[in-house]
């Protein structure tokens, strides 16, 4: 009696919040469609988007698979480099150098993948970091990558031959439909039969493993994924910035999406492109006023949210949202 | 006369300046892994700790005139001191919960040290001349030796066989590794555990910030010294399995002479050549060389 009547009072509050994300959801690409309109610098909300990415294929590792990668940075720099070097010297279109980039990730992130998921834990991540720092050097010296100037002047071309990106708001279109995209593709995963496996492993892994699932080609595939994303950030970087540098692959750039998801909130949908949005301006605003405080000031944010904010922002409001509809049922 | 075809000087000269960085890599995979086995914590600020103790070594000469063998002990103290404060106002409220808290906390705090001293002295390094007594080489017949560093792997061999005879062979030592295979029983047995643990903390610091006035005359002192070195030490630590403290000076001092022997004969390769063994080891013995668990 006393459940029945709980679960149909909580029932009515699960759907308005649902429905409440939903409006959320349509009114940000509304805002985001119109945002060029209202005066808003494309390049800024373009670069904020494409970190979006690379943080929400991260939180696919770490929020939804319990994997900590110090290396995200080796697939968003690689790819950066892989579609800056085929856009440039050998002409290829937009789109061909963006799926290059963002399968020549998902290769990398096989590789790495395969060989940390022998590790789990403290371990994987100083793997993962040690793999990263291993594409760092080999990047520094590979012939086509421009060694300390990376690679600079890449040109934006036009998608498909047809349709030219050399304006702005072209591409940011193009980059908030890919962005949509990702988005949903995430979304899809995380709530698939695969998605829901991935969650198990992050829960209780020896119980996966007993109850017959081959949790290391699991860990694989989500690991590969993730890369993949990540690629597909980076390659979307090179297109809008028009450089691709050491910096991109450099593990500092690790650590930053790691602080954009656990920020934002890790294991949420919506967190890293939150926590990505707060980081992106963060370095904007302060980055021609502090100048190399703003390392300091990442760090002091890192700091605090371990101490005292580990859920997030939205993981922080999501709390808050149980918190009351418990209160009422 | 020649080794594999390379001048033996050249050769012999690599050879100890790997035995050098393993020296170096020995130390600070020590300090890691003791605090690992006690607090459960990577501790990511390592590097920066190191980088601390060059930077300690190098205002103590430098603004208050006091010498290089006075810097070998108030360096590492004045790092340790800054461990304890670490771990008593940020560490301990994280040792309930999943060790990557511990890492990423390790990581904010590192960006802040660097950023802070990258701050106050740029990118570029300051130098620290080699102490007058270490001064000049040694001929000895087939090789010149350098004094310095004839004495930095001399210092880090002493070094760290104390730790390990401190760990292995002492009551204090035996209340540590009671400590890292179960806290809650050594603390019911009366032992203060978590001021073991704030000691652990502190003296994995110092370590780390010995190495650094060790390094010092040797590299240029600046504030990025240490987290390139790091995440060598990280590959070193997968490699060797953070399991034994004789396991991490062997695989340090070992990794430092294969690395130094690459760049003798295939010098593109010397950066990455840890990783690669790295690769390796984990491919073969996925717990590290002298790792125990599975």
């Amino acid at each position: 009696m006393n459940t029945t009547s709980l679960s149909t009072s909580a029932a009515p509050s699960m759907t308005q919040t649902a429905k409440l994300i939903r409006v959320t959801y349509i009114a940000l690409l509304v805002f985001a469609i119109v945002a060029p309109l209202l005066g808003l610098y494309p390049v800024f909300v373009m670069k904020l988007l494409c970190f979006a990415i690379f943080a929400c294929a991260f939180n696919l590792l770490l929020g939804f698979t319990g994997l900590l990668s110090f290396g995200h940075a080796a697939f968003f720099g690689s790819a950066a480099y892989v579609t800056g070097w085929l856009i440039k010297s050998h002409g290829v279109t937009p789109e061909v150098g963006i799926l290059a980039g963002t399968l020549g990730a998902g290769v990398i992130g096989l590789v790495i993948g395969a060989v940390a998921i022998r590790r789990q834990g403290i371990y994987f991540a100083m793997i993962t970091l040690a793999m990263a720092q291993m594409v760092f050097f080999a990047l520094l010296q590979a012939p086509f990558t421009g060694g300390e100037d990376g690679l600079q002047g890449v040109p934006r071309g036009a998608l498909f031959g047809l349709l030219s990106l050399e304006s702005d708001t072209a591409l940011y279109y193009v980059v908030v439909a890919i962005f949509v995209a990702c988005f949903l593709a995430i979304s899809r995963i995380v709530h698939s039969p695969f998605g829901q496996v991935l969650k198990m492993i992050r829960e209780n892994e020896p119980r996966a493993i007993s109850l017959g699932y081959r949790v290391d080609q699991y860990k694989l595939l989500a690991f590969v994924l993730s890369a993949a994303l990540a690629g597909l950030a980076g390659s979307l970087k090179t297109l809008i910035m028009g450089f691709a540098t050491l910096s991109d692959v450099h593990w500092s750039m690790s650590g930053e999406v790691i602080l954009m998801t656990l920020l934002g909130g890790v294991g949420t949908f919506f967190g890293p492109v939150l926590g990505a949005g707060i980081v992106i301006s963060l370095q904007n605003m302060l980055a021609d006023k502090v100048g190399s405080w703003v390392t300091v000031i990442i760090g002091v944010i890192f700091v605090l949210c371990v101490i005292a904010f580990r859920k997030g922002v939205v993981g922080e409001i999501q709390a808050y949202l149980e918190r009351r509809s418990n209160r009422k049922g | 006369m020649e080794i594999f075809g390379i001048p033996h000087q050249a050769f012999l000269g690599q050879l100890l300046l790997g035995l050098v960085n393993g020296a170096f890599y020995a130390m600070l995979s020590l300090g890691l892994a003791v605090i690992f086995g006690l607090l459960g914590v990577v501790n990511f600020a390592h590097g920066a700790l190191y980088m601390l103790g060059a930077f300690a070594a190098w205002f103590l000469l430098e603004k208050l005139g006091i010498n290089y063998w006075f810097a070998l002990v108030l360096g590492p103290l004045a790092v340790g001191v800054l461990g304890v404060i670490v771990e008593r106002l940020l560490l301990k409220r994280l040792y309930k919960l999943d060790p990557l808290y511990g890492l990423l906390l390790t990581f904010g705090l590192s960006l802040i040290i660097e950023g802070v001293f990258r701050e106050l002295f740029g990118a570029s390094g300051q130098s620290y001349p080699v102490p007058e007594l270490l001064q000049g080489a040694t001929d000895l017949g087939f090789m010149i030796l350098p004094n310095y560093r004839a004495w930095v792997v001399f210092a880090s061999l002493v070094v760290c066989m104390g730790t390990w005879y401190l760990i292995e062979r002492t009551r204090l030592g035996a209340y540590l590794r009671a400590g890292t295979e179960n806290a809650a029983l050594l603390q019911a047995f009366g032992i203060n555990v978590p001021l073991i643990v704030m000691l652990t903390y502190g003296a994995g610091a110092a370590l780390a910030g010995l190495a650094g006035v060790l390094a010092a005359p040797i590299i240029q002192v600046n504030p990025l010294m240490g987290s390139n070195l790091i995440i060598v030490v990280f590959a070193v630590v997968v490699i060797g399995g953070m399991g034994s403290i004789m396991g991490s000076i062997l695989t340090g001092l070992g990794l430092g002479v294969i690395e130094g022997l690459t760049r003798v004969f295939y010098p593109e390769a010397s950066s990455i050549v840890v990783f690669v063994i790295m690769v390796i080891v984990l491919m073969f013995r996925p717990a590290g060389l002298f790792g125990k668990e599975a």
